[in-house]
C-alpha cells in the first residue's frame, strides 16, 4: 500500500499503541499534524511550548510505563525540546521525540529554521536518525521504539525531512517487537553468597525498580534477608512509606537515619541505582566499611562511581525473582529493629514559619491517597521527597537526574492525562515562573491537577547553599521585586486561585482546591529561610551530615 | 587520575558504515573525558561496517569504562581491546624534509636503514614513506629532524590481531 511518509508515522505509532502524543506544530511538521488530525485514534495534546510538551512526553511515560512521544517542528521547535530530552536521558524515560526538518535538498545550507537537531540530541539519546530515505520511515520510527523502551530505557529522536513525510511509501503493517527479553542476569553465585555471608545488610533502591515494575520482588528481597530499604530520590515510590522495610531516602537531603543505618550496614546492596554524585557524595568514600553489591541493567552503570565487590548485570525485578529463589532466609531482625530506632531518634526536623511546607505536605499525602505527584526542582521537591507517602509505584513524577525547574507541571499534565487521576504539583515560585505558560494546556483540557507553589520570594536552595556555603551573600536570588499574584495567574488561565498562608487553614483550602474537578493553583506562602535538612554537603559522607543549622559548616564547595 | 596506573591500550571497533557514527564516537570520548591518543576509520570487508582503532590512554578502570560505554551505542557492533603483544601494529608516515644537493646521500642512507621509500623529490626538499610500528615511525622522525622537518602526517595506528581468530566482544 503506498501512502505518505507522515500517513506512514501515524500507522506506526498505532502498532507501537501509542494513542496520545505531546507536541507543537509548524511549518516542517505540518504534514504529519495533518495525517493526526485524520486519525480519531490518536489524541494530540497541543501545549503551550515545546518544552512542555517534552516533559508532559515524560510524565505519560513515567506515570504509565509507555513509551512517551513528542513532536515538534524543526529549529526552534526542535531545539525547545533538548531540555526534556536530556531529562529523559537522565532518568531513563522511554522516549520518542519526533522532529520535522526543512526538505533533503535544503539541508546543510543554513536554511529558514534549519538546525542540526540529530548533532545537537546525539549526547542526550540513545540513538537519534536523520531519514533521507523515505522508505527507510517506517522501519525507523519501529527501531526508534524499540531502542527506546529496551535494556535501560531512554529517549530517541527520529528528525524527518518535510519533503520525507511528503513522499508516497511503501507501507506493510508490522506487529510492534514484543519487548525484547529483560537481559538474562549471568552468574549470581557470587551474589548469593555475599549475601548469605552478610549480618547487616541494607537495600538501595533506584529508579530501576520502578522502570522494571520491581516493587513486589523488592519487598520480597526486603522480608527473606530482613534489610531495610533504602530509597533514591528516583526510587521514592517503589515501596510504601507504611512497608516495615522502608527505611527512607538516601542522599543528599536523605532522611539522617538512613545515613547512619548505611554507616552500620556491612552490605549495600544497590538494586537499579547508580551512585550518582547526589547519593555517593564522596564517591571513593562511600560505604567504605561495607561491601558492596551492584544489580544494574546497564553493564556500564557497574564500577563507574563506586567499586563494587559483587554485580548482576540484569533486569531488576528478574534478578530479585532469581535471588529470592537462591538466598538463604535470614531470621536475624538487627537491621530492622535499627531503622525503628534510629527512624525514632532521627526525625525530619520541623519548619519554623507561620506555614510550613511540610504541614501541606503531609495534609495533601493524606487526602490526595490516589493522586500522581510532580514536583519542580528546589527546596520544595526535597520536602516532598522526605514527606509525601507515595500510595503506588509511578505516582512520582520528578526529575532526578538532569534537575530541570520547569519540569512539573508538564509532567504533571502527562501524568494526568495518561492516568486519568487526578495530578498534584509541588512547585517553587522560581519553577514555576519558568513553565507556568502550561497552565493554559492545564485548563483547555480541563484537567484534575492542582498546584501547590511554595512562595517564598527567593530561589529557595541557591538561597540555601549561600547562606551554608557562601556567606550570606544572596546573589540573584531575592524574587522580593517580583509582583506576581498567583491567584490572578491563575484566574487569567482559567483556573482558580487560592492563598494559603497559616497552618491553620491548610484543612480548609487543600480540601477546597483538591474538590475542583479542572485546575486550581495555592499560593502556598512560606518563609524564605525554611531550609532543606537534614543536608550532606556536596563532595561530602554522611560523616559530615547538618542536621540542624546551629552547626553550619561555611566552606567553598560546589 | 591514577597516574601510575595509566597506559595505552589498542581498541578496536567494528561500527556502522554510516554518517555521523564517527562524530558518535569521538563525541563519546569528549563528554567521557577520555583520552584519544590516536582514532583510524577504514573499510572492511564487510561494506556495512568500518573499523575503527582508538589508542586511549588511562587505568583499566577507564579502559572498561570505554568499552562499555562504546558498546552502549547502536552503531557499534563490536568492541574490545586487542593485546599488542598478541597484534599487528602498523602506521603510515608521509614525512617532507629539507634536502639540499649535499645532504641527499645521507638522507638516502637513513632512508634504506628505516626501509622508508621516497616518494616525491623536489630541488630541496623529499618527500618519504613509511609503514612500520608506531615506534619505529618515532624514531625515524627523530632521526630526521636535525634536516629540518617541513611537514608530516600520521595515519595514527591499524591493527589486526595475530592469529585466525576475528574480533569478539
Amino acid at each position: 500500500m503506498k501512502i505518505k511518509g507522515a500517513a506512514a508515522i501515524v500507522k506506526c505509532l498505532l502498532e507501537q499503541n501509542a494513542t496520545t502524543v505531546f507536541g507543537y506544530p509548524g511549518g516542517q511538521i505540518i504534514d504529519l499534524f495533518d495525517e493526526l488530525y485524520r486519525e480519531p485514534k490518536i489524541t494530540s495534546v497541543l501545549t503551550s511550548h515545546e518544552q512542555g510538551a517534552a516533559h508532559a512526553a515524560e510524565g505519560y511515560a513515567k506515570a504509565t510505563g509507555k513509551v512517551g512521544v513528542v513532536i515538534a517542528t524543526s529549529g526552534p521547535g526542535a531545539t525547545n525540546l533538548v531540555t526534556g530530552i536530556a531529562d529523559a536521558y537522565l532518568d531513563s524515560v522511554p522516549l520518542v521525540a519526533i522532529t520535522g526538518n526543512v526538505p533533503v535538498p535544503l539541508l546543510g545550507r543554513d536554511s529558514f529554521q534549519e538546525v542540526d537537531i540529530a548533532g545537537i540530541t546525539m549526547p542526550v539519546t540513545k540513538h537519534n536518525f536523520i531519514v533521507k530515505n523515505a522508505q527507510d520511515l517506517p522501519d525507523v520510527i519501529r527501531r526508534a521504539f524499540s531502542l527506546a523502551k529496551s535494556g535501560r530505557q531512554g529517549p530517541v529522536l527520529v528528525d524527518v525531512p518535510k519533503d520525507v513525510q511528503q513522499a508516497m511509501i511503501e507501507y506493510e503493517q508490522k506487529p510492534s517487537d514484543p519487548p525484547s527479553a529483560p537481559t538474562e542476569p549471568k552468574d549470581i553465585t557470587a551474589a548469593v553468597n555475599l549475601i548469605n555471608a552478610a549480618k547487616r545488610p541494607v537495600i538501595y533502591a533506584g529508579g530501576g525498580c520502578i522502570a522494571s515494575d520491581a516493587s513486589e520482588q523488592l519487598t520480597q528481597f526486603a522480608e527473606r534477608i530482613k534489610a531495610p530499604v533504602a530509597l533514591s530520590v528516583m526510587g521514592l515510590s517503589a515501596l510504601p512509606k507504611t512497608s516495615k522495610y522502608y527505611a527512607g531516602m538516601i542522599g543528599m537531603h536523605g532522611h539522617a537515619s538512613v545515613a547512619r543505618l548505611i554507616g552500620q550496614s556491612d552490605l549495600v546492596i544497590a538494586a537499579g541505582a547508580r551512585f550518582s554524585d547526589r547519593v555517593a557524595g564522596d564517591r571513593t568514600k562511600f560505604c567504605k566499611h561495607a561491601k558492596i553489591l551492584h544489580i544494574d541493567i546497564d553493564a556500564a552503570e557497574i564500577d563507574k562511581n563506586v567499586t563494587t565487590d559483587a554485580h548482576i548485570c540484569g533486569d531488576v525485578k528478574q534478578t530479585l525473582e532469581l535471588l529470592n529463589a537462591r538466598v538463604e532466609q535470614k531470621a536475624d531482625e538487627t537491621m530492622l529493629q535499627l531503622n525503628a530506632e534510629l527512624k525514632r531518634e532521627y526525625p525530619l526536623p520541623d519548619c519554623k514559619g507561620k506555614l510550613s511546607p511540610r504541614t501541606v505536605i503531609r495534609y495533601v499525602s493524606a487526602h490526595a491517597r490516589d493522586a500522581i505527584v510532580a514536583t519542580d526542582v528546589g527546596q520544595h521537591q526535597m520536602w516532598v521527597a522526605q514527606e509525601y507517602s507515595f500510595p503506588a509505584p509511578r505516582t512520582f513524577l520528578t526529575s532526578g537526574g538532569l534537575g530541570t525547574m520547569g519540569f512539573g507541571l508538564g509532567a504533571a499534565i502527562g501524568g494526568a492525562v495518561g492516568t486519568g487521576k487526578r495530578a498534584v504539583l509541588f512547585t517553587g515560585d522560581g519553577s514555576f515562573h519558568m513553565n507556568m505558560n502550561e497552565l493554559a494546556t492545564a485548563t483547555r483540557l480541563n484537567l484534575p491537577i492542582t498546584v501547590f507553589v511554595f512562595d517564598n520570594r527567593t530561589l529557595g536552595m541557591v538561597r540555601q547553599w549561600q547562606t551554608l556555603f557562601y556567606g550570606g551573600r544572596y546573589s540573584s536570588t531575592n524574587l522580593d521585586g517580583n509582583k506576581t499574584d498567583f491567584v490572578k495567574i491563575a484566574e487569567a488561565f482559567g483556573a482558580k486561585g487560592y492563598i494559603l498562608d497559616d497552618d491553620k487553614d491548610v484543612a480548609k483550602i487543600v480540601d477546597t482546591a483538591l474538590s475542583e474537578n479542572g485546575v486550581t493553583v495555592v499560593d502556598c506562602k512560606i518563609d524564605r529561610d525554611e531550609f532543606v535538612l537534614p543536608m550532606i554537603p556536596p563532595g561530602k559522607t554522611m560523616n559530615d551530615i547538618i542536621t540542624s543549622l546551629d552547626e553550619p559548616k561555611k566552606e567553598n564547595r560546589q | 587520575m591514577n597516574g601510575s596506573t595509566e597506559k595505552s591500550h589498542i581498541i578496536s571497533a567494528l561500527v556502522s558504515n554510516e554518517s555521523g557514527v564517527l562524530t558518535r564516537i569521538s563525541g563519546l570520548f569528549a563528554r567521557r573525558c577520555y583520552n584519544i591518543d590516536s582514532l583510524a576509520v577504514c573499510a572492511t570487508e564487510d561494506e556495512k561496517l568500518s573499523r575503527m582503532t582508538i589508542v586511549v590512554r588511562g587505568d583499566d578502570s577507564v579502559l572498561k569504562q570505554i568499552v562499555l560505554q562504546l558498546g552502549k551505542l547502536p552503531d557499534c557492533k563490536l568492541t574490545g581491546e586487542l593485546n599488542a603483544n598478541k597484534s599487528v601494529l602498523r602506521e603510515l608516515l608521509l614525512i617532507k624534509i629539507n634536502a639540499a644537493a649535499d645532504k641527499r646521500a645521507e638522507i638516502e642512507t637513513v632512508a634504506r636503514t628505516y626501509e622508508a621509500k621516497i616518494v616525491d623529490l623536489s630541488p630541496d626538499s623529499i618527500v618519504m614513506e613509511l609503514t612500520g610500528k608506531p615506534g619505529k615511525i618515532d624514531g625515524f622522525i627523530e632521526v630526521l629532524k636535525s634536516y629540518g622537518i617541513i611537514e608530516l602526517s600520521r595515519t595514527g595506528l591499524t591493527a589486526l590481531e595475530r592469529g585466525g581468530g576475528k574480533l569478539n566482544s
